[in-house]
């Protein structure tokens, strides 16, 4: 139970972190408003409906990076995170505590881009909308550990999209099946299954990827 | 080993009648194959890696994917060559094999990048290792998804062939097959023993100073 | 309680620490010397467990719960209070009775009157009695602190030596200080580092 008491304590660290210095989320919006403006004129007129459903993934994706981008930031200001990793918690719980909030960005990014994704484009049905928070909750585990890596490294803000954007293929498959295919059950499945098993393995890793 | 794969390309020619592509498939699958096993074999040093905690497993996680990923660079290469000799273009998004060594090629580059990217050190050893962790689990995750990918990316009408495969033409598949995993390996124990030289003899005159 | 025999610190190609001993038994007070550069922060990362050594023994017979770590960064967060950097330490930490501890040390350090400013705010030597006070949170066994009278003004360094005073003997202190003197009554041990 101290677990989840860190990792709420964690979570809440980041959310007021994020409402005190108001640089991440603002930007998170922004981009992905702009983006789909930009979409709009980017589509030719004949190309169809799914194609927006394409973009719309992409969109996502990248606000997403956007986000994983400067998840670690505060940590890093004054070293906070060498604080965290000496601390008697599970450093697993730091991983979760930060990937929680990074969902809660994105998830915050969505609720106003969704909207306007459909007032432009085209409608999305509870599938959709499924596919999209299954996939928030892949891109925000995996991209967590990944930012943590890059976060020691050289260049991290072109190593970051490198790192993450293989792993975020499977996730537009099954985001943009979601939405499209008939049988839409079928691709939320996967997402869940590519969920279970990165989560996990994020979840697992986190320790090794922090500590000497 | 190089014999081996000569002897190979000539035994094909015995089922010449296939034509250039099948004798392509004796080189281009088990290349692929012996990828996968390149990058199997990384993700089990970096297992091992982060469970011992000995060093000694970075530098041959590193290798086995170097491997892999040159191996996946071939398969790349030689699944065009097939395209085009067999379908006349040389790329196709419906060879599922295909389009996952493309991400996962991807995937491995990334790799070097971050090795590249972070100092020499246990940080960088622990790093790598756990990407190539989740090198492996994405092998069967792609898969699942270009399959599905299918059904809203509309595949183009040609079909591959899995080949039936003869007895003579099994047998000419496992000395390719063969011949290439020792290519494999002979390249591995090369590169490890290199990599393990230039790093012996820079803690050597490290030690002088 | 640390025992540490030829060991050796590498950075990829830089070596940082060579054939450094050191021994420091329980309650002891040993005082680390050397000029920029010879290693004296390593040394003390790799003590309280944030690195491990390339080479040789190193053993710190304590587990990381009782570790209380000054570095040369604060290790608080910028966009937070005090208040709110010692509770988040204080709850990582399970020290108990959270609420009266964090108003001892922030009154301890003359810092209660901004313990609800964010610590963006600061002055170095406020942001310093801060990271003292989180080192100290959780009144750990064994103290590591890295220069910790940088950045100190006079009645900073005068806090921080009566806190010292209490600690030495009952718990175990490493101090890395350009200052030695300053501690020269309280010190069992001395390392000096090329």
């Amino acid at each position: 139970m101290t677990y989840l008491a860190d990792v709420a304590a964690l979570t809440r660290k980041d959310l007021r972190v994020e409402l005190r210095g108001r640089d991440t989320l603002p930007a998170m919006l922004l981009f992905v408003l702009s983006t789909l403006v930009v979409f709009h004129f980017a589509i030719p007129d004949d190309a169809g409906e799914s194609a927006a459903y394409g973009l719309l993934w992409v969109a996502i994706v990248f606000t997403a990076l956007l986000g994983l981008a400067r998840a670690w930031v505060p940590e890093q200001e004054h070293g906070v995170l060498d604080g965290l990793v000496l601390a008697p918690c599970d450093r697993s719980a730091i991983w979760l505590g930060k990937t929680l909030a990074t969902l809660a960005f994105l998830l915050a990014a969505q609720a106003v881009a969704l909207p306007v994704f459909v007032l432009f484009f085209e409608p999305l049905d509870a599938t959709a909308l499924a596919g999209v928070l299954l996939a928030d909750i892949g891109i925000c585990a995996v991209g967590s550990l990944m930012s943590a890596m890059a976060a020691a490294a050289r260049a991290r803000e072109v190593l970051l999209p490198l790192l993450v954007l293989p792993l975020a293929i499977p996730l537009v498959v099954g985001g943009v099946g979601a939405a499209v295919s008939a049988d839409g059950e079928r691709f939320l499945l996967f997402l869940l299954l590519y969920d279970a098993v990165f989560a996990v393995l994020s979840w697992a890793s986190f320790e090794y990827v922090v500590t000497e | 080993m190089g014999l081996a794969l000569v002897l190979a390309l000539i035994v094909a020619p015995e089922d010449a009648d296939q034509g250039i592509s099948q004798r392509i498939f004796y080189i281009h699958v088990p290349i692929a194959l012996t990828a996968y096993f390149c990058f199997g074999l990384g993700a089990v040093k970096a297992l091992l890696l982060l469970w011992r905690g000995d060093e000694r497993y970075d530098l041959e996680s590193y290798v086995a994917i170097h491997q892999g990923t040159i191996f996946g660079a071939l398969t790349l290469i030689t699944g065009a060559i097939w395209a085009k000799a067999s379908w006349g273009v040389w790329w196709t998004w419906s060879s599922n094999q295909l389009v996952l060594f493309l991400v996962l090629f991807l995937f491995y580059c990334a790799y070097f990048m971050l090795r590249y990217s972070l100092e020499d050190g246990p940080r960088r050893a622990r790093s790598s290792a756990v990407y190539a962790l989740f090198g492996v689990a994405l092998i069967p995750v792609s898969f699942l998804a270009i399959r599905l990918a299918e059904d809203f990316i509309h595949p183009t009408v040609f079909t591959r062939d899995g080949p039936q495969m003869s007895g003579t033409m099994f047998a000419t598949f496992v000395v390719s097959w063969g011949a290439v995993t020792l290519l494999a390996y002979v390249l591995y124990r090369v590169e490890l023993a290199g990599k393990r030289l230039d790093a012996d003899l820079r803690e050597l005159r490290e030690a002088l100073q | 309680m640390i025992r540490g025999r030829d060991v050796e610190k590498r950075y990829g190609r830089k070596r940082v620490l060579r054939g450094v001993d050191i021994a420091v038994p329980r309650g002891g007070f040993a005082v680390v010397t050397g000029a920029n550069g010879s290693g004296k922060t390593t040394l003390l990362r790799l003590l309280a467990g944030l690195a491990l050594p390339t080479r040789g023994d190193l053993v710190v017979d304590v587990d990381r719960s009782q570790i209380g770590y000054l570095a040369h960064e604060p290790l608080v967060y910028r966009e937070l209070t005090a208040m709110e950097n010692l509770d988040l330490f204080g709850r990582l930490y399970r020290v108990p009775e959270r609420r009266e501890r964090i108003g001892m040390l922030l009154e301890r350090f003359t810092l209660w009157e901004v313990r609800n400013e964010r610590v963006s705010t600061y002055s170095r030597g406020m942001t310093q009695r801060l990271a003292l006070c989180r080192a100290l949170l959780h009144d750990p066994d064994l103290l590591v602190l890295d220069e910790p009278y940088s950045a100190l003004d006079e009645d900073g360094a005068a806090v921080l030596d009566a806190e010292l005073e209490g600690l030495a003997g009952k718990h175990t202190v490493v101090l890395a200080t350009h200052d030695p003197d300053r501690v020269a009554q309280l010190q069992t041990a001395r390392l000096a580092l090329a």
